[in-house]
């Protein structure tokens, strides 16, 4: 169901709300992740605001989706995401990175109810993903249920996949590890359906460019080989990136990778692209100029929504 | 005397005592749990039949998941599994899981506590022939660190059945580590068993203070109480606590021993740095500071050889245990 233009701008204000909050959330945090966060905003505003089954109010309800977030580094944009969506309220994402915060620098899922798993340490995501989705199955979990969120939208609830799909998502510079690809593998064999990774394809990663550090291209080529079903996609593109979504749940015979082409720093023209904006926080200054830049959208965009 | 509450086997100290591989007591145990829970799967890293989880496949098909030679995903799958209602037990080598996979057990199972199942075979130099690769030493150690890890090291194959049926019933991840070779079953189905209660195997009367308290984890608990024996014999008076529960430690079980007695030495077929012998000098030294000797492998690897021979090497068979419980009393 593809989405009318007013629903598109509705996520766009939120992808825009989103990279404002994950900009101040940095800021008072004075240490943390600023590029990747900024880069998902618009997926994460997808996800949050309009593909995830999910009840924020009943973070535990059983037959929600389950969305996995394997690069626990860019959890500051799911704080941010979960807090407009209704989670908890958006001043405690002023709390991040702090003591006694439920929003840990790495996100622990036992200290704030909604994170599905514990992640940083990378490359594990997809395998727990994996995991879900073989339990799901063998459970039988395919049958239709209602959207709590959505009653307005019976279409969005039929078909067996809405009923708790599974998503992961993951950073390219994991792919750099031996349990991403054994979880591939074993995603592969199983056809498993119910599970769509989203790779946030940045090319940057610590040390540099993804190319130098480690090369991962041909990545399509290399998931196909594991037998999954490969799309590609404008990561800052929503309504095509929600396309890609639906078609991913269309496909029955295999797992599907959303190769999403994301601009580290998204949003901000100072930063992007430059890999030295993976691991710092802005100072209070950069704060200030970056939320103007994110409010203009770059200039591309007039102060319609600022 | 033997404590008639632990019900040994009445073959205790004959030649044909049964003799069994810990390991077995998985293959058993987790087919029992499997009747009990339909939530508990089995996920294996290509070595069913040396693990015994092909009893579970045979029995339940449909619940074991050949994860293949990929032992960091089968714990991270396994997290994940956890996460959607099962109970996982994951069995490889303990060289592997948790040796190779001890970050994902971390950050995935213990961390984001799961009620994962982390099942070590072929752990302690009886391993045998394989050599020091495959005979991991480090284990008890690596989980006892790991808050919230709940670390057993069975005594026999019967014990060690029993353990698993426990820890399918336990919340929270555990560790328990089998042996390869076969030892003999002195527990009996009568033996009583509990996550995080010693058991005493043998004291002296009530009135006497004992020479020596030999505090014993896993298989080499047998050794411990044969060694005893002869120390008896020696004229020297001896408890014998068998801990299977290395984690959480019977803290009461192990004070009162050593407060019966004057001296107390460990035995494990372990590194003795770090794993049964330092949770019990963490204990007493600030508990009941006392003379005591940590027998295990001393800072080295192991080696090829056959279980019984490696085991007199590394000074872990009874006859070493006797020698140097005496040597300890001498001082």
């Amino acid at each position: 169901m593809a989405l009318t233009d007013e629903e598109a701008r509705e996520l766009e204000k939120k992808a825009e709300a989103i990279r404002e909050t994950v900009i101040r959330m940095l800021v008072a945090a004075g240490s943390g992740h600023t590029a990747g966060p900024l880069g998902l905003a618009d997926i994460f505003a997808a996800f949050y605001f309009h593909i995830l089954k999910h009840d924020p109010k009943n973070p535990d309800w059983e037959e929600r989706d389950r969305l996995v977030l394997s690069n626990g580094h860019t959890v500051p944009v799911r704080y941010a995401a979960m807090a407009h969506s209704g989670y908890f309220p958006v001043e405690e994402c002023l709390t991040l990175r702090k003591f006694g915060s439920r929003l840990q620098g790495h996100p622990e899922r036992l200290r704030l109810p909604g994170l599905e798993t514990t992640s940083g340490p990378l490359g594990e995501g997809l395998a727990q993903a994996a995991g879900m989705a073989y339990a799901f199955r063998m459970d039988g979990k395919s049958r239709d249920v209602v959207r709590p969120d959505r009653p307005d939208r019976p279409d969005i609830v039929s078909g067996r996949r809405t009923s708790r799909h599974v998503y992961c998502l993951m950073s390219d510079g994991e792919q750099n590890e031996g349990n991403t690809w054994e979880a591939a593998l074993f995603a592969g064999k199983h056809k498993l359906s119910n599970l769509t990774a989203v790779l946030d394809r940045n090319n940057i990663q610590i040390d540099g460019m993804t190319e130098d550090v480690m090369p991962l291209e041909p990545l399509a080529d290399k998931y196909r080989a594991f037998n999954w079903h490969v799309l590609e996609v404008d990561g800052h593109d929503i309504p095509a990136f929600i396309a890609a979504i639906d078609e991913a749940k269309a496909i029955y015979e295999k797992p599907t990778l959303v190769l999403a082409h994301t601009i580290p720093g998204k949003g901000v023209p100072d930063i992007e692209f430059d890999y030295r904006w993976h691991g710092k926080p802005p100072t209070k200054e950069e704060g200030k100029r970056f939320l103007k830049e994110i409010r203009t959208m770059g200039g591309k965009i007039s102060g319609e929504y600022a | 005397m033997l404590n008639a509450h632990a019900k040994l086997s009445a073959k205790v100290f004959a030649d044909d005592i049964e003799r069994k591989p810990t390991r077995d007591g998985f293959g058993a145990g987790v087919v029992e749990a499997g009747r009990a829970d339909a939530r508990v799967v089995v996920l294996c890293a290509d070595l069913a039949e040396s693990t015994r989880a092909e009893q579970f496949e045979k029995e339940f098909p449909e619940r074991f998941i050949e994860m293949g030679v990929a032992e960091q995903n089968m714990a991270t799958a396994a997290s994940g599994l956890a996460a959607a209602g099962k109970i996982p037990f994951i069995a490889s080598y303990a060289c592997f899981s948790p040796g190779r996979n001890y970050e994902q057990i971390r950050t995935t199972i213990a961390l984001n506590r799961m009620p994962v199942k982390i099942m070590g075979m072929h752990a302690g130099v009886s391993v045998g022939p394989d050599g020091a690769t495959h005979q991991m030493l480090e284990d008890l150690g690596m989980m006892r660190m790991l808050p919230g890890m709940t670390v057993i090291a069975p005594g026999d194959a019967e014990e060690a059945r029993k353990a698993v049926v426990a820890a399918a019933k336990t919340d929270g991840p555990v560790y328990i580590r089998f042996g390869r070779a076969p030892t003999s079953v002195f527990t009996t189905s009568e033996t009583p068993f509990s996550i995080g209660d010693a058991l005493l195997l043998r004291s002296p009367p009530a009135a006497e203070k004992a020479d020596v308290a030999l505090l014993s984890t896993g298989a080499l608990s047998y050794e411990a109480l044969c060694a005893a024996r002869a120390l008896g014999r020696d004229g020297v008076s001896v408890i014998v606590l068998h801990v299977p529960t290395v984690k959480p430690l019977d803290e009461d079980a192990v004070l009162a021993a050593a407060a019966r007695a004057r001296r107390v030495v460990t035995v494990e077929e372990h590194q003795a740095a770090g794993g049964f012998g330092s949770a019990v000098a963490e204990l007493l030294a600030a508990r009941r500071p006392m003379p005591l000797l940590r027998l295990g492998v001393a800072d080295q690897f192991g080696q090829s050889g056959e279980p019984q021979e490696l085991l007199a090497h590394y000074g872990l068979d009874a006859p070493h245990i006797r020698a140097a419980a005496l040597a300890l009393i001498s001082l």
